[in-house]
């Protein structure tokens, strides 16, 4: 009885901040990605510290919720771990009469992970091969395609366990989006997608099934964002880029990504940046954009998200490192600090 | 005269019955059996609606296709309907044997004591959440498997299609485990429930012409409560077609038809749980809602099988 008490108590209690707190504050709500959740919840509170009457509510119902949500008019703007495609912006500015602005947030990128038995040391893997072992040419770990990249590691005569995710995900549209700049095969028989027709694997729900599955299975392999890697302390290998050297994913290697791609980058910020040019570029990398109205016509809403992207671009940039986000590069944000002034 | 101290019943007013409670008791009854009906036209309502660019699109051939594209925006619901049936069938296999066996000892052998006591674990079983099943399944049903009872099938029974094959753990078998465990709690509490309907006298009948404590119970204890038992089946059959979560967690998610039970599959609740918040274009969406829609006329298939099953049985008239 206690309990229940206890629990009532504490329901009519935040029922009441939650209210009081909406009655004090501008409340703009947004939906989207999953991925950058954890430093778009930071962002927003400290926003919220620092000017009280805004309150910034995100929801993380995915990419596609996000677009879906916007294009829908239930939240003031979106966010999504892929650029929105030139239909879905057109079924925007016929819906809503607005047409939404991509704004890069911060960084990810996608790490393959594996359990290999005997196998300790770091691997390396080309493009072909990643997209050999997932199109399922490749099903040794002893093949040529991956044994040639790794002098010096034993791998064993053992068939490659693949593991892929079940759910559609940003994480998956950036991997097939990378293997399709690198892989003809993969190009003409899967494609780039958030659900691609996996041609081998298992498939598991979300980060935590892909790592789970790879940690039980011997001689598996599967891929996991960047920052579920680091925070759950696991080892990964890296990933030859387009200058042909083997790079490691890191926060630094990452941005770098970002900064390859900045010269040729459009005025809209739709971009891939995977396969980006550079020596130190990381090539499974992305960005995260928020999708941000160009008419917003309530000035008080309009205020506080223009103040929010100018500070976001600035000191907010500071909370990605410590949350394992890699921060976006100067030249790109320059360019989103003059993009700001086309919200209307 | 005698007549006179009959009172004559006039018809209660409208008011007076009101009062009397009848009339707000028959609506407020009214409203909620009307409200199942409603929420059922509803649901149907909605997944036919939101599913109709799939419907225009594909037609009967979403039914027997096997590719689930979304590259392509080709989708076909057949390996998807094979995993669902399959599973459930494999996870019945299993549980019915079981329970209606535990449900025979708990009723007529085991001490009142006991069967009671065992009763409220089977209860507590059925309330455990099919997520904390999951997690049982992939932390240690999937890896027994896979280094023990998969290779001893394989061993065993490799000759047959159904246990060839690389050996993951993850697959059909391990969903109809875990979906055995599932439906076993409801078939044997509702079954033991109807067994201990059985009116005594049954049981003293059969007993009194001789007939063993056995002989009693599978011949005129069982048959009696048949439709219970039935009952119970086919609610454990309901469970194991719409389960998601568990069965997610340990299929495997892979769209394709394999006769191995060793191999990775799909099911229909799976594939909506798994793709439905990501799910990119009209057509895809309208597909997973076509899928729950599929799923939905199953579900009235069976259950109207299981109606034809139970009206065959009861003209036969050895029970109610």
């Amino acid at each position: 009885m206690s309990r229940l008490g206890l629990r009532l108590c504490v329901g009519v209690a935040s029922l009441t901040a939650l209210t009081f707190g909406a009655l004090a504050a501008q409340t703009i709500t947004a939906a989207g990605a999953t991925f950058p959740a954890i430093i778009y919840g930071k962002w927003f509170e400290q926003f919220r510290q620092k000017d009280p009457s805004v309150q910034i509510n995100y929801q993380a119902i995915g990419s596609g919720g996000g677009i879906k949500q916007l294009t829908a008019g239930t939240v003031d703007f979106g966010a999504s771990d892929k650029p929105m495609s030139d239909e879905e912006i057109a079924e925007v500015v016929k819906q809503r009469k607005f047409k939404p602005l991509h704004f890069p947030t911060v960084l990810g990128a996608v790490v393959p992970i594996y359990n290999i038995e005997g196998v300790t040391k770091e691997l390396k893997f080309t493009g072909d091969a990643l997209a050999g072992i997932f199109l399922g040419t490749v099903t040794k770990w002893n093949d040529k395609a991956i044994a040639s990249a790794n002098p010096g590691v034993k791998l064993p005569d053992q068939a490659i366990t693949v593991v892929v995710r079940s759910d559609s995900s940003g994480t998956s549209f950036v991997f097939t989006d990378f293997l399709t700049k690198v892989n003809d095969a993969w190009k003409n028989k899967v494609g780039a997608n958030a659900a691609p027709n996996w041609p081998v694997g298992l498939r598991a729900k979300g980060s935590e099934g892909v790592s789970g599955q790879v940690k039980q299975l011997p001689n598996s392999i599967g891929y996991v964002e960047l920052t579920y890697a680091i925070q759950n302390n696991m080892g990964y290998g890296s990933v030859q880029n387009s200058a042909t050297k083997f790079i490691k994913a890191e926060l630094a290697s990452v941005t770098a990504a970002a900064a390859g791609a900045a010269a040729s980058m459009p005025e809209d910020f739709r971009v891939s940046i995977t396969n980006a040019p550079g020596a130190a570029a990381y090539p499974i990398s992305t960005f995260t954009w928020l999708l941000i109205p160009d008419k917003i016509s309530d000035p008080t809403k309009k205020k506080a998200i223009t103040e929010f992207l100018s500070w976001m671009l600035t000191t907010g940039q500071q909370s990605a490192a410590p949350l394992h986000y890699a921060p976006l590069p100067k030249q790109v944000i320059a360019k989103e600090q003059k993009a700001i002034s086309l919200i209307k | 005269m005698a007549t006179a101290a009959i009172p004559i019943a006039k018809p209660r007013s409208f008011l007076g019955r009101l009062i009397g409670g009848d009339e707000i008791a028959f609506a407020i009854t009214w409203t909620a059996s009307a409200s199942i009906l409603l929420v059922t036209v509803m649901l149907v309502w909605q997944l036919w609606s939101r599913s109709s660019l799939a419907r225009a699109k594909f037609g009967l051939d979403f039914l027997v296709s096997r590719t689930w594209d979304p590259v392509a925006v080709q989708f076909g619901a057949l390996p998807f309907i094979y995993g669902t049936l399959l599973t459930a069938v494999l996870a019945l296999l299993i549980s019915v044997p079981l329970g209606v066996g535990a449900a025979i000892f708990l009723s007529e052998m085991a001490p009142r004591r006991l069967s009671d006591i065992a009763s409220f674990l089977v209860e507590l079983l059925a309330a455990v959440p099919s997520v904390i099943y999951g997690l049982l399944a992939i932390f240690t049903l999937i890896p027994l498997l896979r280094t023990y009872g998969e290779p001893f099938l394989h061993n065993t029974l490799g000759f047959l299609p159904f246990f060839q094959g690389p050996m993951y753990g993850v697959g059909y078998l391990a969903a109809g485990l875990i979906l055995a465990i599932m439906t076993f709690p409801f078939i044997i509490s509702i079954s033991r429930e109807a067994l201990m309907d059985v009116p005594n006298d049954q049981r003293e009948a059969a007993l009194a012409l001789g007939a063993t404590k056995w002989e009693a119970t599978w011949q005129a204890v069982v048959p009696f409560a048949r439709l219970g038992i039935l009952g119970s089946v086919f609610l454990g059959l309901a469970r194991a077609l719409g389960e998601t979560m568990a069965v997610t967690m340990v299929i495997g998610n892979t769209p394709t038809i394999s006769a191995s039970l060793f191999s990775p599959g799909s099911t229909i609740a799976a594939s909506i749980a798994n793709e439905f918040a990501e799910a990119s274009g009209d057509v895809y969406l309208a597909s997973l809602i076509l899928l729950g829609l599929v799923l939905f006329l199953l579900t009235i298939v069976i259950n109207g099988l299981a109606r034809l099953l139970i009206l065959a049985t009861t003209k036969k008239g050895t029970s109610v």
